[in-house]
C-alpha cells in the first residue's frame, strides 16, 4: 500500500510518500502565498522522484495549519495528532513531543500508542517560534545557521528582556551598539526562545523521553538552550521537520487498515479521521 | 467652529506637505518632528521655569512651563541612546526660544529613559506624568487616561487632581502600540499619518487580521495584498485589530468617563473611532481644557502629556519648597 502524508506549515510544505512503512520519496518547499499551488507542485516533484504517479497512491492525508487547502487529500488530521503519531513511530519511548515550527510552538503529551493525552500551543505570538529567530537573525545580520553554531562560543549569559519579536529586534540592535559579541547575542536569542518553549512544555508537564521536532529542532544552538531550560535530555530525529508528514502518512496507512475491518465514510466520500 | 479652527490653526506642522515637498517619502513610519513657543508669555518674568523631558522608546518630548503655563515644546524621535535623545529634544525646543538650559529652575525626566536624562534633577514615572498631564490638557473631569505609546500601552484611572488611582499596562507585545503601527506603515508603504483617514475610505468590510502578533499580522498583510485586497481595506483591518487588542486591556481596568487617549496613537482616527465603537464610550475631544488656550490657538499634541505632567510636577515641587532651583541656590 502506497500512502502520502502532506504537512502544510506556516513556512514550508513537507511531503512523505511511504510504501508499507518504507519511505519512497520525500520533499520540502516553501509554502508561500499560493499554498494550494505550492503543494501540488511539490507533490508532483516527489512522485516523480519516487517513480510514481498520482494513481499509485492509495490514500493522501494532509496536516498542518493549511491542511484544508490540499484539495486532493482524502482526509486530514490535526497537526498535534500528526506530531504524536510521527514521533511515536520513530521513538516508541517518547512521552513528550515538543514541536517548534515557523509560526507555532507546541508541547504534546503522548501515550505509548501515539494518542494525544494533552497538549499546549502558542499560536498567537511569534515569541518562541522560528519566525522570532529569523527576525533576530536579520537584526544581527548573521544567518540562522551561523547563529546556531556561534551560540556555542558564547562566554557570557545575557538576558533578553523583550518577549515580542518586534521589540526583540530593537533589543538586538541596542546589544550590538553596546558591543556585545555576536555569539553572546546568539545565545541570548536561543535562550529567549527556549524559555518561551519551555514554559509551554511545563504547562502540559514534562515526561521522559522528550522528542524535539519541527524546523527549529535542526538548530543545534536552540536545542542546547532548550535542554538546559527543561533540565532534561532530549532526542532529535534525523529529519525533525518531516515528523508531521510522517505522522500524516501513518494516519493514512492505519485508516486503510481500519477500514478493512470497519469502513466509515461520509456522504461525500471523505474520510473522517480522528486522533 | 471655534474649537475646530483652533486645533487646525495650532497644528505644529502641515504634515502631509512636508514629506511631499522634500520629495522623498521613503520612510513611511517617520512622522514629522515639531516644536513651538508660546508668543504670549515672557519667560523672564516667570517665577518658576520648569521643564519636563519624556524620553520614550520611539519619541522624545521636551516641554517648558512658566509658572504652570504652557510655554514651549519640542517633539522629536528617540535615537539610539537616551541621554542624546533628551538633549536633542531639549535643543530642538530651545531653538524656538531665546531661553537657555541654564535659565530653567527645575527639570524632571520621565518615560522609558527617564533615569538617563542628563539635565534632569529628578525622575518620575510616566504613569504619574501622563495622569497629571492629561488632567492639565483635558481638565479635571478626566477619570481614565489611556497612554498609547511607542512601545507600551497603559490604562490609568485618575482622580480630579490628576493622581493615579490604579493602572494596567501591556509592555510585552508590540500589538496595540505605536511601534506596531510604524512597522505596518512601512510594510504597506503608506505614511503613518495617512493610515487613519484612508482606513475609512472603503467600499466593503475588510477581512479580519490577527489581533495579536505584529509579526504574524505582517505575513497576513502580505497574503492579503497578494490576493488583491485593497490597501485601504487592509488598513481598516489593521486599525480594527489594534482597537480590538487594546479593548482587552481596557476591559480589565474598566473605563470611566471622561475618557482620554494620550500618546501618538491618539492621533490615529482609524484606531480611535473603532475603539470608541467597540467600547461604546466616546473619547473626549482633543482640545485644551483652558478656554484661553483654545482661543489663542495653542497647539494641542497628545504626545506631550507626559512631558507636560513632568514639568507641572517640577512647578509643584518648587512651590511647595520640596525642591530647590539650582539657578537660585
Amino acid at each position: 500500500m502506497i500512502v502520502a502524508g502532506i504537512d502544510v506549515g506556516g513556512k514550508n510544505v513537507h511531503i512523505v510518500i511511504k510504501k508499507d512503512g518504507q519511505i519512497l520519496g520525500k520533499g520540502t518547499s516553501p509554502t508561500g502565498i499560493k499554498k494550494a499551488e505550492a503543494v501540488s507542485a511539490l507533490y508532483e516533484q516527489v512522485l516523480k522522484q519516487a517513480g510514481l504517479t498520482r494513481k499509485d497512491v492509495e490514500r493522501v492525508v494532509a496536516t498542518g495549519s493549511a491542511a484544508k487547502r490540499v484539495a486532493f487529500a482524502n482526509g486530514s488530521i490535526s497537526d498535534v495528532a500528526a506530531d504524536a503519531r510521527g514521533a511515536i513511530k520513530l521513538f516508541p519511548n517518547a512521552r513528550t513531543v515538543i514541536d517548534v515550527g515557523a509560526e507555532e510552538g507546541r508541547s504534546i503529551k503522548v501515550s505509548p500508542e501515539g494518542k494525544v493525552l494533552d497538549f499546549a500551543i502558542n499560536d498567537k505570538c511569534a515569541a518562541g517560534t522560528g519566525t522570532f529567530l529569523e527576525a533576530m537573525s536579520r537584526a544581527l545580520e548573521v544567518s540562522v545557521e551561523e547563529m546556531s553554531k556561534i551560540a556555542f562560543d558564547s562566554t557570557k549569559a545575557i538576558p533578553m528582556n523583550a518577549q515580542c519579536a518586534v521589540f526583540g529586534e530593537s533589543e538586538v540592535v541596542s546589544l550590538i551598539h553596546q558591543n556585545t559579541s555576536k555569539p553572546d547575542i546568539s545565545r541570548a536569542v536561543m535562550d529567549a526562545i527556549a524559555g518561551r518553549v519551555g514554559a509551554i512544555a511545563r504547562i502540559v508537564g514534562l515526561e521522559k523521553d522528550v522528542v524535539v521536532v519541527g524546523g527549529m529542532a535542526k538548530n543545534a544552538g536552540f536545542v542546547d538552550s532548550l535542554k538546559k531550560n527543561i533540565e532534561m535530555p532530549v532526542t532529535v530525529p534525523e529529519d525533525p521537520d518531516y515528523i508531521g508528514a510522517i505522522g500524516a502518512a501513518d494516519a493514512a496507512l492505519s485508516s486503510i487498515l481500519e477500514e478493512e475491518v470497519n469502513p466509515v465514510r461520509n456522504s461525500s466520500g471523505a474520510l473522517f479521521l480522528t486522533g | 467652529m471655534l474649537k475646530e479652527k483652533a486645533f487646525q490653526k495650532g497644528k505644529p506642522i502641515k504634515e502631509k506637505e512636508t514629506m511631499a515637498q522634500k520629495g522623498k517619502p521613503v520612510e513611511f513610519w517617520r512622522w514629522p518632528e515639531s516644536n513651538w513657543v508660546n508668543p504670549d508669555i515672557d519667560w523672564k518674568k516667570g517665577k518658576f521655569i520648569t521643564a519636563g523631558v519624556d524620553v520614550g522608546s520611539v519619541s522624545t518630548q521636551a516641554v517648558v512651563m512658566v509658572d504652570g503655563e504652557f510655554f514651549a515644546f519640542g517633539n522629536t524621535r528617540t535615537g539610539s541612546d537616551s541621554p542624546n535623545s533628551a538633549r536633542n529634544g531639549m535643543d530642538y525646543m530651545l531653538q524656538k526660544t531665546d531661553m537657555k538650559l541654564e535659565n530653567m529652575d527645575y527639570c524632571i525626566g520621565t518615560g522609558y529613559g527617564r533615569v538617563n536624562v542628563p539635565m534632569a534633577q529628578q525622575a518620575i514615572t510616566e504613569i504619574s506624568c501622563h495622569a497629571r498631564g492629561a488632567n492639565f490638557m483635558y481638565g479635571p473631569e478626566v477619570r481614565t487616561v489611556m497612554d498609547m505609546g511607542g512601545q507600551d500601552c497603559k490604562v490609568i484611572s485618575v482622580d480630579g487632581l490628576g493622581k493615579v488611582l490604579n493602572f494596567m499596562m501591556n509592555d510585552k507585545c508590540a500589538a496595540g502600540t505605536g511601534r506596531g503601527m510604524e512597522v505596518f506603515a512601512d510594510l504597506i508603504r503608506v505614511p503613518v499619518w495617512d493610515i487613519g483617514p484612508r482606513s475609512f475610505q472603503i467600499k466593503k468590510q475588510p477581512p479580519p487580521i490577527s489581533s495579536t502578533c505584529v509579526v504574524f499580522a505582517k505575513s497576513e498583510v502580505v497574503g492579503l495584498l497578494e490576493q488583491g485586497v485593497s490597501e485601504n481595506e487592509i488598513m481598516a483591518a489593521y486599525c480594527s485589530a489594534m482597537a480590538h487588542r487594546i479593548m482587552e486591556l481596557l476591559n480589565r481596568l474598566g473605563v470611566k468617563e471622561k475618557f482620554v487617549i494620550t500618546g501618538g496613537i491618539a492621533k490615529n482616527e482609524g484606531v480611535v473611532k473603532r475603539l470608541e465603537k467597540e467600547l461604546g464610550v466616546k473619547t473626549a475631544e482633543r482640545v485644551w481644557y483652558k478656554k484661553e488656550y483654545i482661543e489663542r490657538g495653542y497647539p494641542f499634541d497628545t504626545q506631550l502629556a507626559g512631558a507636560i505632567g513632568a514639568a507641572l510636577f517640577g512647578n509643584a515641587l518648587l512651590k511647595m519648597g520640596k525642591a530647590k532651583s539650582p539657578r537660585k541656590a
